[in-house]
């Protein structure tokens, strides 16, 4: 009888046909077989592997006990004897990315068996684990699923059966940072000459050796004189006057909000609500406090701990929203921050 | 919107929940809060236990916004 490549699933709840976010805390489960886009998978894979087990976990759950979550999902793993393992793809769901790379890291590390999940570019999972594991480059929703599922597949394959991998744009996963020796057809100084030539001449061409980008910011000094402090409060968890009169989307968001809170000592039900759609709204919108603290931040004025809170506070929906977009809406906000004192932000995530 | 406000020159304290992904978009004072959909809540409290834990929060919070740091730190227990 043929030997098939054994291949197990990581999914989360919502792939792995528990629920919505309803069940996001759902602990480390396995099923036997595949799952949801595991089908997909093992179309794609035919009579080369077999996806023995899926293992499924909800996305609040593991990220908030993800040292729990790993041991969990790792000796269910272990338990189906995997030569594979495949996560996702979480596409730019970021609970499902970070979960992801996590379980494929520590498969590969812990269990010594090739991983590999897929992503698109701005999931945070990606900078978090791109350099341990292969991710796949994805589109940014399940649309995408057909292409994502055909690359890992093609890639996990390979990786199983110890075959020599091409380069990152060629195997279709994000370069992780690692620089392998090659034979190559020309010299150096002549690529790097044909490579000058076609940036004189505006064409596109790919570096050999892309540099690394940091982008950290340094951190402010601290406030000296808190009891004398400006502070404001911003969000990116949604909470919005209610019936958001901004029209702040709940996914990918393309806009922010400003919102006047002078003389307002405490947020309610009625007259503000979340326009978070990327995790359970039902606790912001019983209390918006659990997301925008304006009730003890009015007590801490009131006492004197603060010198006095700024007037408005902003928020926007920091689900799938693109950098470029963030990026843009804090240029703003400080722009207005600074040119009216203000000293200190508390920014608070769902 | 962490790092972008604190380029500009204000201090910002991030509360959030999954501290890993705050490091990546390069927060630099860090809070951990209780879960992704109720940072600063917890439905499984009475509202004044709820507010007194919010309150601390805040209050460490603001004593990371006080403290004087080197890189990103996260400020635990």
């Amino acid at each position: 009888m043929e030997t098939r490549i054994r291949a197990v699933h990581y999914l989360n709840q919502f792939f792995g046909r528990i629920g919505g976010e309803d069940r996001a805390h759902t602990e480390p489960l396995s099923r036997d077989g595949a799952v949801g886009p595991g089908l997909l998978f093992q179309q794609i894979f035919g009579r080369e592997v077999e996806i023995v087990g899926t293992i499924i976990c909800g996305d609040n759950y593991f990220n908030e006990h993800m040292g729990q979550a790993t041991d969990a999902l790792l000796s269910l793993i272990k338990g189906y004897e995997p030569e594979v393992v495949l996560a996702g793809p979480a596409f730019n769901a970021g609970r499902y990315g970070v979960a992801c790379g996590a379980v494929c890291e520590a498969v590969t590390r812990e269990l010594g068996i090739p991983a590999v999940t897929g992503m698109f570019r701005e999931n945070p999972g990606v900078e978090m684990f791109r350099s341990l594991v292969y991710i796949v480059e994805t589109g940014g929703s399940a649309l995408g699923m057909q292409d994502a599922a055909k690359t890992m597949a093609g890639l996990a394959v390979k990786l199983a059966k110890g075959e020599p991998l091409g380069s990152p744009a060629e195997e279709g996963y994000l370069a992780r940072g690692i620089r392998k020796n090659i034979f190559a057809s020309e010299r150096g100084a002549a690529r790097a000459v044909a490579m000058l030539l076609r940036k004189l001449e505006g064409e596109p061409y790919t570096t050999e050796y892309p540099m690394p980008a940091f982008d950290r910011v340094a951190p402010m000094p601290p406030i000296e004189r808190l009891g004398e402090a400006t502070i404001a409060l911003v969000t990116s968890g949604g909470i919005v006057p209610k019936g958001n009169p901004d029209h702040i989307e709940s996914s990918s968001a393309s806009r922010y909000g400003k919102y006047d809170i002078s003389g307002i000592m405490s947020l309610s039900p009625q007259s503000h609500e979340t326009a978070h759609g990327g995790d359970d709204p039902t606790y912001a919108n019983e209390d918006p406090h659990r997301v925008l603290p304006l009730d003890v931040v009015r007590d801490l004025e009131r006492e004197g701990v603060i010198g006095r809170l700024y007037p408005y506070y902003y928020a926007t929906v920091g689900n799938g929203t693109s950098v470029a977009n963030a990026r843009e809406f804090a240029r703003e906000i400080a722009g207005e921050l600074v040119r009216d004192g203000v000293q200190a932000v508390i920014l608070s995530s769902t | 919107m962490a790092k972008e406000i604190e380029r500009a020159g204000i201090p910002v304290v991030h509360v959030c929940t999954i501290v890993p992904i705050s490091r990546t978009v390069g927060a630099n004072r860090i809070v951990p809060a209780v879960a992704i959909p109720h940072p600063l809540g917890d439905p499984g409290k009475s509202r004044d236990e709820e507010k007194t834990l919010r309150r601390r929060l805040v209050e460490k919070a603001l004593r990371a916004l006080q403290t004087r740091i080197e890189g990103q730190t996260v400020f635990g227990d």
